[in-house]
């Protein structure tokens, strides 16, 4: 059940419905689905790594993400994670804001 | 999963007459109506010839906010009918009020956690009145947010205009919304409602590419193709009296899925209100299939898996729709969030 709104089954976010290894293959396939899981919290922390704000899986079933100073937030649905990432960091992220491109550009030419 | 047609349009645009006629067309004697009227007495579905169990009439008015549980509550409602073999449906239309944003229709189909196993988007129909279409779309954003929201869109009382305001406004609707299909009511009803799904949709999204532009459309396309891919500044329809401006990324190499998602989840968080439309065709790493992706604001549907590219290059290509952005901003951002270097925003 989502923790914010309260109704089963939330996290069916629309990047699930890709028929790939690790996204359909929920009840078996263990290793594709950690793949796919680990290829999430990377794309998700080379975002919020400009902000010094961190991702990680809790408990296997639900989310943490963390700030610089310690503080945390753990919630069950990736849809939420924005939001979440907000309100910790105390800042947006905001895809074009120039400064955040120019920051995605040069982790991208490292 | 049972198809959910959305017939939207501005108040006196025709909707109810063209409800009518599609309902009496034999492909349509499996539909299941349900009517959205503004104001206190409802007389649209004194309108319609056929009132039987399967016609539900939504009495709250505005369909903006609360009436999105009036219409879960409705289709719940024929659902279970149906699951007692009460009545028997195999599509719905919704006719919405003229003030309606499609959006939180669109939304409930997806969201609803009981009503989004039983029922599909169908399409969005779009009326558009070609006499006073001009006047509505300059003085109401609801008139823009339901034609930027449409698969297809139908012109009523073209017997109406003169010669040359059709194409005129054709080439204004194709600046709001480039990747809809625009028809007039004297279409076929299996062509007004035919081929709804990821081929139209793909079919729609190439034939944009090769959009043969009016005498009043003020299109750039035909000159930004001598640009450099990158400084076409442009590359896209833009509507100065309504602000909207809508344009095509299109992507050499293939996508990673995961971070295009994060990108977009980001983009649609931070920006969703201005954007109305994002549609796009993907041809993603470790994918042979082409993906079309397809959103109304915030909200994204399920991606659909296509049988095969259209003709034409095998190349990624999102159109948006939107207001207030920058399509060079979105182009930086994709290429920089993406990490693909031959992106270019196009009309």
């Amino acid at each position: 059940m989502c923790s914010l709104c309260g109704i089963l089954g939330c996290d069916d976010h629309w990047t699930n419905a890709i028929a790939r290894p690790g996204v359909y293959t929920r009840n078996h396939d263990m290793p594709a689905r950690r793949a796919e899981a680990a290829r999430r919290l990377k794309a998700a922390n080379d975002i919020l790594s400009y902000r010094r704000v961190k991702l990680d899986v809790w408990q296997g079933r639900s989310y943490v993400v963390t700030s610089p100073t310690g503080a945390s937030s753990v919630f069950e649905a990736l849809s939420h994670l924005w939001p979440e990432a907000e309100a910790l960091a105390g800042r947006d992220f905001d895809p074009l804001d120039d400064a955040l491109i120019s920051w995605m550009e040069a982790r991208g030419d490292a | 999963m049972t198809p959910v047609i959305l017939l939207t349009g501005f108040l006196g645009s025709g909707k109810t007459t063209l409800l009518q006629r599609l309902l009496q067309d034999p492909s349509m004697a499996g539909a299941a109506v349900l009517i959205n009227e503004f104001g206190e007495v409802g007389l649209d579905h004194h309108l319609l010839d056929r009132i039987d169990d399967n016609v539900v009439l939504l009495k709250s008015g505005c369909i903006c906010c609360t009436v999105r549980g009036e219409v879960a509550d409705a289709l719940s409602n024929l659902d279970s009918l149906r699951a007692r073999s009460e009545i028997a449906f195999d599509r719905v239309v919704i006719e919405t009020t003229g003030l309606a944003d499609p959006y939180p229709v669109l939304q409930t189909l997806t969201a609803h956690p009981v009503l989004r196993s039983h029922f599909t988007n169908g399409g969005v129909l779009t009326t558009v009145d070609a006499v006073n279409a001009r006047l509505q779309v300059e003085h109401r954003a609801e008139a823009v947010r339901q034609i930027a929201a449409a698969d297809r869109i139908v012109l009523t009382k073209t017997d109406l205009t003169e010669p040359g305001e059709d194409q005129a406004l054709r080439d204004r609707l194709t600046r709001i919304n480039p990747a809809a299909r625009i028809m007039t009511t004297e279409e076929p009803v299996e062509t007004i409602l035919g081929g709804f799904g990821p081929a139209a949709f793909a079919a729609a999204l190439v034939s944009h590419e090769t959009h043969q532009c009016g005498p009043a459309c003020d299109h750039e396309g035909h000159h930004h193709h001598h640009h450099n891919a990158h400084s076409d500044h442009n590359a896209a329809h833009h509507d100065e009296a309504l602000g909207v401006t809508s344009f095509s990324l299109v992507i050499e190499g293939e996508i990673d899925w995961t971070m295009f998602g994060t990108w977009l989840t980001l983009l649609l968080h931070k920006h969703g209100d201005r954007i109305f439309r994002v549609k796009g065709i993907l041809a993603l790493e470790g994918e042979d299939r082409p993906i079309a992706v397809h959103g109304v604001q915030h909200l994204v549907h399920a991606p659909t898996h296509m049988t095969h590219w259209p003709d034409g290059p095998r190349q990624s290509r999102i159109v948006f729709i939107l207001e207030g952005l920058s399509p060079e901003q979105i182009r930086r951002s994709f290429a920089a969030f993406t990490g693909l270097s031959g992106v270019r925003a196009a009309a």
